[in-house]
């Protein structure tokens, strides 16, 4: 249908005030907020995301589409609630203590809205007091952590240890990402899962919900 | 002399970074998250443009950075853990050439035999630092890679602790805790003497990173400050990246290196006039298509040429992290972009050099490749000795020579005078046997005979010990802070 192709194009496009403009107008034609969202956006962000992965687009055009969708999602959100559908997962995320590079995590977060993730993010410097507390009173489906530099990547197996110690480890998948980080090392630490970038760790926090 | 060298920016560009790096700390401030840094820059009367939980923003004058840039030392020299009377390093004014030293803080070792990246223990660090203790382009250590058999809140002074015991060459190093810093100023002590002798001859540098976009954190800061007071030589790295941590045009991340670099100044310099910095950083320019910091990267380089340049300008101690490269293993892409880093960097003026043995976006370090890099050091070691005029005339032999009588000048006097010394000579690394010989040795690539040397090395080279009783000091030191976060034995 046209205006879903042109929701997606616009979307793909980066066209932020065009995607919700659309979406709106989608809606008012009597479109469902589901089907505007699975027929059109996910497609949008899944092509982009293969785009990226071909090397066909770059960070900042993922990201500029990623908030394309984020912006169109939050025309649809209220809706979608009303109707009880469900987010693709929450998924609280943070960089660990004395880490204040967000970037790599800032990315991913707006990778994940953009795939329909409901995302907390719990921003640079995280200690490990504050994924724990944030599990407790927000009940992610995922913690997610960052880290950019290998010093302050040690920090990260405290976080699985302070879950632990919570009784809360079960309740959660853990996945972790950063330069410095490899799969041995989240299976090392007993993380869930690793993505050594943006666009694969939506795929991971897909798999894990 | 030499005339080799690079300049990327002229007179002007360079005068405008520097006077757009005012503007910036004096409109959009930096964030100082320490207290101490915060109470030397109101001290100074600088304006708090907002305060929060994290820190305060503070608006740098021009005229304080000005004053600054005045009492900081035009060169800062290295001595060798024996204290002899010669430096190992001169860098600044008095630099006579560009030095190396192994790329630092490694999270992960390259092993050779198992061709797997893993992570480092103690017996890996050990035996890089040997291995760099013996090759004679490389000029000073540093704690290369964070061994992962001890508690990480001692991971740091436990690094330094291995290389000094390992090595007689000075050391640039750095910490990861608040408290590493005393526990590793007492072990450069422990050496030393005392915290005068120290002073008068510095063993160790330590690496200071603002976070970018301008910002100074805790950790860092108090390191800085720590260094002034004590005058022990601390090195800013400033590491902005190229659209996503800084702006994304090469002059732009140049400026807000100048800017970050300039705020650590001011901070050094108030803590204690004429506390010895040197001018460095490690920027990179990023991968909008990978998302990852290459140190490869040509435009990384540029931008390291440009900020050496500026720190010339200016008149101080210069460093850069070049000469590493963001392959996974010792291959092609690592000599490739390792060579042009160290070359570009040599050409650039930078004095000291922190690239040999780096791989993966400076998260792994390979026994190898500071093998195969310790040629590059030595070549571009060369590079910049230049063309002299070694005689006069310059080609003697065409004018006075019997060239008629014999056909070549293998033995004429000159050549006996010149061969050796106008000549780099490379190890065994480099292969210049003619094919069959190349053949009958094995027909090996750079990478074998590198792991070859590596293991000779390895078998031969005896570090000189330490004197005993340093050597039980700095063995009681470590086990102090072992045994405080409950480690009974070293490993």
């Amino acid at each position: 249908m046209a205006l879903y192709e042109d929701l997606k194009v616009a979307v793909i496009d980066m066209e932020v005030e065009r995607a919700v403009e659309l979406t709106k107008k989608a809606l008012d034609e009597g479109k469902k907020a589901e089907d505007i969202m699975n027929s059109s956006l996910v497609l949008a962000m899944d092509i982009v995301g293969e785009q990226y992965d071909k090397g066909e687009k770059y960070v900042p055009e993922m990201l500029l589409s990623a908030k394309a969708m984020k912006a169109a999602m939050e025309v649809l959100h209220p809706l979608l609630v009303e109707s009880g559908v469900e987010m693709r997962g929450k998924i609280a995320i943070g960089t660990v203590e004395g880490d204040l590079h967000d970037i790599g995590q800032n990315l991913v977060s707006m990778m994940l809205e953009g795939a329909g993730f409901d995302v907390i993010n719990l921003g640079a410097e995280t200690p490990a007091d504050t994924f724990v507390q944030s599990v407790k009173e927000n009940k992610p489906d995922i913690v997610g952590m960052s880290a950019l530099l290998t010093t302050t990547m040690l920090h990260m197996p405290e976080v699985i240890d302070a879950l632990k110690q919570a009784g809360l480890r079960d309740q959660v998948k853990v996945m972790i990402g950063g330069a410095p980080v490899t799969q041995e090392y989240a299976d090392k630490i007993g993380a869930d899962g690793y993505a050594p970038d943006a666009a694969s760790a939506v795929k991971l926090a897909k798999s894990l919900c | 002399m030499s005339k080799s060298k690079l300049e990327l920016l002229d007179h002007n560009f360079v005068e405008r970074i520097i006077d757009e790096a005012f503007v910036i700390l004096e409109k959009t401030g930096v964030l100082v998250e320490n207290e101490e840094g915060a109470r030397l820059l109101r001290g100074a009367g600088m304006r708090a443009l907002r305060a929060d939980t994290k820190g305060t923003v503070f608006s740098i004058t021009r005229d304080l950075v000005e004053q600054s840039l005045n009492t900081t030392p035009s060169s800062v020299k290295l001595y060798d853990r024996q204290g002899s009377d010669k430096p190992v390093l001169t860098m600044g004014k008095e630099r006579d050439k560009v030095y190396f030293d192994p790329a630092s803080t490694a999270l992960y070792v390259f092993d050779y035999a198992t061709k797997e990246v893993r992570e480092p223990k103690t017996d890996d660090l050990v035996n890089f630092v040997k291995l760099a203790d013996a090759l004679s382009n490389i000029d000073a250590q540093s704690t290369a890679m964070i061994p992962n058999d001890v508690p990480k809140d001692i991971v740091d002074r436990y690094r330094l602790f291995l290389v000094l015991r390992n090595s007689s060459k000075p050391v640039v190093t750095g910490t990861f805790t608040l408290d590493g810093f005393d526990a590793m100023n007492d072990m450069l002590v422990a050496v030393r003497g005392s915290e005068e002798a120290l002073k008068e001859k510095p063993l160790a540098i330590f690496d200071v990173c603002p976070s970018p976009p301008l910002k100074w954190s805790n950790l860092t800061c108090h390191d800085l400050i720590e260094c002034a007071k004590l005058g022990i030589p601390a090195e800013f790295i400033s590491m902005p990246m190229t659209g996503a941590s800084a702006p994304v045009t090469l002059a732009g991340a140049i400026v807000q290196h100048t800017a970050e670099t300039f705020s650590g100044i001011v901070i050094g310099q108030l803590a204690k006039p004429g506390a010895p910095l040197i001018y460095g950083g490690s920027p990179t320019a990023f991968d909008m298509r990978k998302g990852t910091p290459p140190m490869g990267a040509i435009e990384t380089m540029m931008i390291d040429c440009a900020y050496i340049q500026i720190g010339k300008h200016l008149g101080l101690p210069t460093q850069a992290y070049m000469g590493l490269s963001d392959a996974k293993l010792p291959d092609s892409q690592a000599g490739l972009e390792s060579g042009i880093g160290a070359v570009l960097a040599a050409l650039g003026g930078a004095d000291l050099v922190a690239g040999p043995g780096m791989l993966t976006f400076e998260s792994c370090q390979s026994l190898e490749k500071l093998v195969i890099d310790n040629e590059i050091c030595g070549m571009a070691k060369r590079l910049i000795e230049g063309i002299n005029p070694r005689t006069d005339p310059l080609a003697e032999d065409l004018l006075h020579g019997d060239i008629y009588q014999g056909d070549h000048f293998l033995t004429s006097p000159t050549t006996m005078k010149w061969f050796k010394e106008e000549f780099f000579q490379p190890g065994s690394v480099i292969d210049r046997d003619n094919k069959d010989v190349w053949l009958e040795k094995g027909a090996t690539t750079a990478e074998e005979r590198a792991h070859q040397e590596v293991e000779k090395i390895l078998a031969s080279h005896k570090p000189l010990p330490l004197p005993e009783k340093i050597d039980r000091e700095l063995v009681r030191i470590m086990k102090r802070e072992a045994n405080r976060c409950g480690m009974e034995q070293l490993p």
